[in-house]
């Protein structure tokens, strides 16, 4: 339907509009308002969820729950920025939840023959950051056609390495810093009583957040990201360098990795070689549900967050209702078609704007 | 050959100088033996039918194409061995047919891609910041200069029309103080009200002392605009003179061969 739909309607606009000058500027308003609610789509669907479960249950807006919702969400929000950069340059990385379990049993292995907090921290940093490393350096230097056969090639890799170095075990223990940071609740903030509400790991995602909005709209790496992702072939021409800026995303996404990998830690106290199973497909349906388009170029980190949000809340939500969790599963299915039919549907009025640009303009 | 500097009308100091241009593609003859030159702003258009040598030619000048002989001379400067980067860092900007916009990005990110106006400059260039503002004015008085008038310089390029985007991937072409600019069929995907917009900019390039070499099949364009033609045909220079109504069935007789070369 969407596919089909504005095909007719542009002929139209582009055969009647010369005569109609004023006519064709009415369609380019009611274009340029219908591309702004697509674009707001994401949060929208955010916002009805929150609404709609705010309604059926009672707990839904009690400090408590938002708090829960806000530490489960932190993991899923730090890897979906991570994946966001890697879908911007029009690639994929299945490996950030193999990633996440490595980072978190090396880590917690580090802590316990060493019990130094800088240590275990920096060696989950480092091993998150090298898998995305080599992730890049595979794809770029070792010319694989697509991300998608040397992150799949990791996904098993460092899955088979964490379960090796653990012994299959969840390694217990994690540095009393990491365990604040990923299971805290601050008290400062009211509401909360003595224990708190407001988690700790929530400043971690704002932080992380904050540096991503700076990275990519105030730096020159982050303009060439988009760029990259926009058209590579005119990167090229235009001097970016493409292969160095594609291996740093993939660099970037892994410390991400990485970070969320602490958050695990810090939640559980201990490194599982499984903690992270799965978590790759939250990553990237939040990125592709938050509005973030997989032909690249397009994305912010407002879309990786909100994507990220919609996932947490409809977890709790079917949580609190008390439905299957196998219904989880499903209704995010069912949310990622919708999101990417509203980027197929954007990316058609666009044209439509594009032609009625070329008969209006003055 | 030697005729063509000599009675080139305008420049007396040709900024493009190219001289007995060669390059085989195995036993193709794709250019044997072209002169020309291109004067300070002077247009001069590129005609010839399909397989005459247009695209090898401007390839060889913009560095893509090695010329097996001859010579490519910019302001002085001997370039015929330059690489496609070098070439541009002379001043010399091809806007290909496909454009080679970002789509995602606005006019200003698209005209300082890969040269981004940021700081400080003991940082690598990746972790320097942009400046957003210094870059936007830039492209605002680039683009008044050029008398382009877009609805949103804040509008990814994607939201314009064919027109637009034509006139922003020109605009980006003389952004940065370009000797000579080649346009590839620049109104080849365009309705004739875009067209028109878009001689109307290559008038304007020329009134900057830009030097444009314009291929185009349309000869009405051509007589629009340019103040020389040019006729390859089979890797050879036929023919040259000012496309005017009068010369009209001259060259066309060139372009398809029915007719010795000659200098008007």
């Amino acid at each position: 339907m969407a596919r089909q739909a504005p095909q007719p309607a542009l002929a139209v606009a582009a055969g009647s509009a010369p005569e109609e000058p004023p006519r064709a500027a009415a369609a380019g308003r009611g274009l340029t308002l219908a591309l702004a609610v697509l674009r707001a789509g994401p949060v929208a669907i955010l916002g009805l969820l929150v609404l709609l479960l705010g309604l059926v249950s009672d707990v839904f807006w009690s400090l408590e729950n938002i708090g829960n919702v806000l530490n489960q969400s932190a993991v899923i929000c730090v890897l979906a920025l991570g994946q966001l950069l890697v879908v911007v340059t029009r690639g994929i990385d299945l490996s950030v939840g193999s990633n996440l379990s490595l980072s978190a049993v090396v880590g917690a292995l580090v802590w316990q023959h060493q019990s130094s907090t800088v240590l275990a921290v920096a060696a989950a940093l480092a091993t998150g950051t090298a898998v995305g490393l080599v992730n890049g350096l595979l794809f770029v230097k070792g010319r694989l056609p697509h991300p998608f056969i040397p992150t799949l090639a990791m996904l098993t890799a460092a899955s088979g390495l964490a379960l090796y170095l653990s012994h299959s075990e969840t390694i217990q223990g994690a540095p009393p810093l990491v365990d604040e940071v990923g299971a805290g609740r601050i008290a400062a903030v009211p509401g909360g009583g003595d224990i708190g509400w407001f988690p700790t790991a929530t400043f971690v995602v704002v932080a992380v957040a904050a540096l991503l909005v700076l990275a990519t709209r105030g730096l020159v790496w982050g303009r060439w990201v988009y760029a990259v992702g926009g058209n590579p072939e005119a990167a090229v021409r235009n001097g970016i360098p493409v292969p160095s800026v594609l291996v740093s995303v993939y660099a970037v996404c892994g410390l991400l990795a990485g970070v969320a990998a602490l958050l695990t830690m810090g939640r559980a106290d201990a490194g599982s070689p499984t903690a992270g199973a799965l978590a790759e497909l939250d990553a990237i349906a939040a990125v592709i549900i938050g509005g973030a388009s997989f032909l690249g170029g397009r994305g912010t980190v407002l879309n990786a967050l909100t994507g990220a949000f919609v996932i947490a809340v409809m977890r709790n939500g079917l949580n609190l209702l008390g439905i299957d969790p196998n219904w989880q599963y499903m209704a995010t299915g069912v949310v990622i078609v919708v999101a990417v039919e509203l980027d197929v549907v954007r990316g058609h009025l666009e044209s439509r704007f594009r032609s009625l640009q070329a008969v209006s303009a003055p | 050959m030697t005729a063509t500097s000599s009675t080139s009308p305008t420049s007396p100091t040709p900024v493009l100088q190219v001289r007995d241009a060669a390059k085989r593609f195995g036993a193709v003859r794709a250019l044997d033996g072209v002169s020309f030159d291109v004067g300070r702003g002077e247009v001069v258009a590129l005609l010839g039918d399909n397989g005459a040598g247009k695209s090898t030619l401007i390839k060889a000048i913009s560095g893509v194409h090695r010329l097996d002989a001859g010579s490519v001379v910019l302001d002085g400067v001997d370039i015929t061995a330059a690489g496609a980067m070098a070439v541009r860092a002379h001043g010399v900007e091809t806007v290909y047919q496909d454009l080679a916009l970002f789509d995602n990005l606005d006019p200003a990110a698209n005209f300082f891609a890969g040269r981004e106006l940021a700081g400080p400059s003991r940082l690598p260039r990746a972790l320097r910041l942009m400046r957003h503002r210094q870059m936007t004015d830039r492209t605002r008085e680039l683009l008044d200069r050029l008398q382009v008038s877009l609805p949103d310089l804040d509008a990814p390029v994607a939201l314009m029309s064919g027109g637009q985007r034509q006139a922003v991937a020109v605009a980006r072409a003389v952004a940065f103080s370009s000797k000579l600019v080649i346009l590839d069929e620049p109104t080849a995907a365009l309705g004739l009200r875009e067209s028109a917009r878009v001689l109307d900019l290559v008038r304007r390039l020329k009134d900057d002392g830009v030097a444009v070499i314009l291929i185009s099949h349309s000869m009405d364009q051509v007589m629009a605009v340019a103040d020389r033609a040019i006729v390859l045909r089979r890797g050879r220079s036929v023919g040259e003179t000012a496309p005017t109504a009068d010369n009209h069935e001259r060259l066309v007789a060139w372009i398809v061969g029915a007719a010795g070369h000659q200098t008007i």
